[in-house]
């Protein structure tokens, strides 16, 4: 038998923490909040059903990232994609599938546009999606400033269907026994998460996206087309975010202007939790899978204390950020020194 | 001819040119659309009109946009954490100033004090940006993002999630009138903002240091510069600028709103920078760029509100005209002009041929 032990890297070793920080977070709330149920595996899965656009999105964000841009205008996408969906499904009487076609393809477009931006006349990523972010709020506004509820019957049935698991039930108070479930959206967004994981890892076009983000006069060497690789990557985070935005409706089932604000943010701080580094090159899509449970999981802390005022989330969150990201340069700025 | 062709390019090779270009164009619309833009009146001895109103509405912006253009000529990067700052400091005043009450009409401590600790606190909240990004050597955006985060958390802890009034006339004086001055506060403490760093600039040799390591960090630390501590004190710097504008926005409504006070205006103060002819990668500056950008985007604001537009939807046009003037300066729509043009001429000229 020959073991061959590989020496772990940073990147893998960012990985491990994130991880780890994730399960030993979870543990504390089992032991903490045993009376409140806090292991149950619903509470779990809860993580997933109220974060699933999330997961989309940062996806998207985590691709981006690695060919060293950014992307800001994600919540507005979002919002813009749901005040899209109400009002065509609502005023516009439109077929829930006909809807979400359109939406995708209005990603794609919206991509298209700042990608092209981006990739060909190099205006910065960040004043293009900052644009982007006006754009889509403002368009949301266009399209209606009043709330639109969505009461289409075939999407409330995509948004309602629960997924039941065949084990793992419990009695509840009416001596009923209640199965842990799922929504599809959770289903949708992790089928997602794991193709994006295959292609950026396995395909041509993934190896290209990190090569343009590691070094892009070598990756121009190499032979590849830089500015195709970053336009296709906007493209497609421009549809990932309308889907992202898709599943964010399933659970608010409505449009308004004000909705998914600040988003973006939170999908940034989860790629960069998840071992993301924003001078591109460096990222894992699993990473920030866990940077959206840990963001997850200390929102359900919050929940389950009763007492906590909201504000924490944000202060909890942003301490984490802190520990990541000096952690982060304290390795790569070791990685230096050693090479 | 060929003077009249000299002349015009250098006007237009001028730094300023385009930013104040686009200034007149915004303000041109307005002779068309709303001829009663450039009336100015008085009203109880203080003047009123379109264009005192975004010179007084486009103070704090301004006053941020001179922290950003410094940080980002240092550093190659965007303080995104200013107005969770703004809010922070904002917060610190009224909770000193009122004594943590939700509602006062008198101070609870001198309001020297209650002005220095918001300064304070922005001042050592931009310290805190200015050791992750120049001792830490984090991205900027990155650094600058666990205080975007944090700030609002911040300042609701301090306001424990309420709106804290303070109805006390003295305190709406920053951000209104003092009496017997017609012109607005917040317009002087803007000018004598601008002053001061462009004294500081200008008189000493800090302009060229932060030029020096905006344009190569390690080169600059070579001849002899403390790169660190430049980079350090420009994000103290903007954190400074951050408290005076927080003071400035909680005077206005004479309360702090942790969720609300400088929202999105950290995205405004980027983009003053940005239309103000600054490269977003750092080195060269212009600080009146960045005061003009500043100035067109509430002048933009100003326009549009005054032709009834709403204010959720003047993000649209906001988004339009800033992707408009920024690929006009981009250096590779020029280009790719250059070559259109090429390509014509050698059609036509095969043409004729």
């Amino acid at each position: 038998m020959n073991f061959r032990i590989k020496k772990l890297d940073s990147k893998q070793f960012l990985l491990l923490i994130t991880i780890g920080l994730f399960l030993v977070m979870y543990l504390i709330g089992i032991m903490v909040f045993q009376d409140k149920n806090f292991g149950k595996l619903q509470v779990f899965l809860n993580l997933f059903i109220s974060n699933a656009g999330l997961i989309v999105a940062a996806t998207g964000m985590t691709m981006v990232i690695i060919t060293g841009g950014i992307d800001i205008s994600v919540g507005s996408v979002i919002a813009m994609t749901c005040m899209l969906l109400a009002w065509m499904m609502e005023i516009k009487g439109m077929n829930a599938i006909l809807a979400l076609i359109i939406v995708l393809v209005v990603g794609l477009v919206y991509g298209l546009v700042q990608g092209w931006l981006i990739a060909y006349l190099k205006i910065q990523p960040f004043i293009v999606t900052l644009a982007g972010l006006f754009f889509a709020r403002g368009m949301t506004a266009v399209i209606s400033t009043d709330m639109i509820s969505i009461k289409n019957e075939l999407f409330l049935t995509w948004a309602n269907a629960k997924i039941y698991f065949p084990f793992g039930g419990a009695v509840n108070r009416k001596g009923v026994m209640v199965y842990p479930y799922l929504y599809p959206s959770v289903l949708l967004a992790l089928i997602t998460l794991v193709l994006f994981f295959v292609i950026l890892k396995y395909t041509k076009f993934g190896r290209s996206v990190y090569a343009v983000g590691g070094n892009e006069q070598s990756a121009l060497m190499m032979g590849v087309n830089i500015r195709r690789i970053k336009l296709k990557v906007y493209a497609v985070n421009g549809v990932l975010g309308t889907f992202a935005g898709f599943l964010f409706s399933l659970n608010t089932c409505a449009g308004f202007v004000e909705q998914a604000k600040g988003f973006e943010m939170e999908a940034i701080a989860s790629s960069v939790i998840g071992g993301a580094l924003l001078s591109g090159g460096v990222g894992n899509v699993f990473g920030s899978l866990f940077g959206v449970l840990i963001k997850g999981t200390i929102e359900t802390f919050i929940t389950f204390q009763g007492t906590l005022s909201s504000w924490w989330t944000k202060i909890t969150i942003a301490v984490l950020l802190a520990f990541f990201i000096i952690l982060q340069s304290v390795l790569t700025s070791r990685k230096v020194k050693h090479s | 001819m060929s003077k009249m062709r000299y002349i015009a390019g250098r006007i237009m090779g001028y730094r300023l040119f385009l930013p104040l270009l686009c200034l007149a164009i915004v303000l041109l619309v307005n002779v068309v659309k709303t001829p009663s833009f450039f009336e100015i009146t008085i009203r109880n001895g203080v003047l009123y009109g379109y264009i005192v109103d975004i010179m007084n509405r486009s103070s704090e912006l301004v006053i941020l946009s001179i922290g950003m253009t410094l940080v980002v000529a240092a550093s190659g990067g965007t303080d995104i954490s200013v107005g969770a700052v703004s809010a922070v400091s904002g917060a610190v005043a009224i909770f000193i100033l009122g004594g943590g009450q939700t509602s006062t009409d008198f101070y609870h401590a001198p309001y020297l004090l209650g002005f220095l600790a918001a300064i304070a606190v922005g001042a050592l909240l931009g310290a805190w940006n200015g050791f992750l990004v120049a001792k830490m050597k984090i991205q900027p955006m990155v650094a600058t993002l666990i205080l975007y985060t944090a700030g609002r958390g911040i300042a609701q802890l301090i306001t424990e999630g309420q709106i804290l009034y303070l109805r006390v006339d003295h305190f709406k004086q920053l951000g209104g009138f003092i009496p017997g001055i017609p012109l607005p506060t917040p317009v002087f403490v803007a000018i004598l903002c601008i002053l001061v760093t462009l004294l500081l600039l200008k008189k000493t040799a800090l302009g060229m240091y932060i030029q020096t390591v905006g344009i190569n960090s390690k080169a600059a630390r070579l001849v002899g510069l403390n790169s660190t501590r430049i980079k350090f004190l420009t994000y103290a710097f903007c954190g400074l600028c951050s408290g005076i504008a927080g003071m400035i926005i909680t005077s206005r409504v004479y309360s702090i709103d942790a969720n609300n006070a400088g929202l999105n205006i950290e995205l405004d103060a980027i983009l003053a920078v940005a239309l103000g002819g600054n490269n977003l990668g750092g080195g060269r500056f212009s600080l009146l760029g960045s005061v003009i950008g500043a100035v067109t985007i509430q002048a933009l604001t100003t326009t549009l509100y005054a032709m009834k537009v709403s204010a959720d939807q003047l993000y649209v046009y906001k988004a339009v005209v800033v992707i408009l003037i920024v690929a006009l300066q981009s250096a590779e729509l020029k280009r790719m002009l250059k070559n259109l043009r090429v390509r014509v001429a050698v059609q036509t000229g095969k043409e004729v041929a």
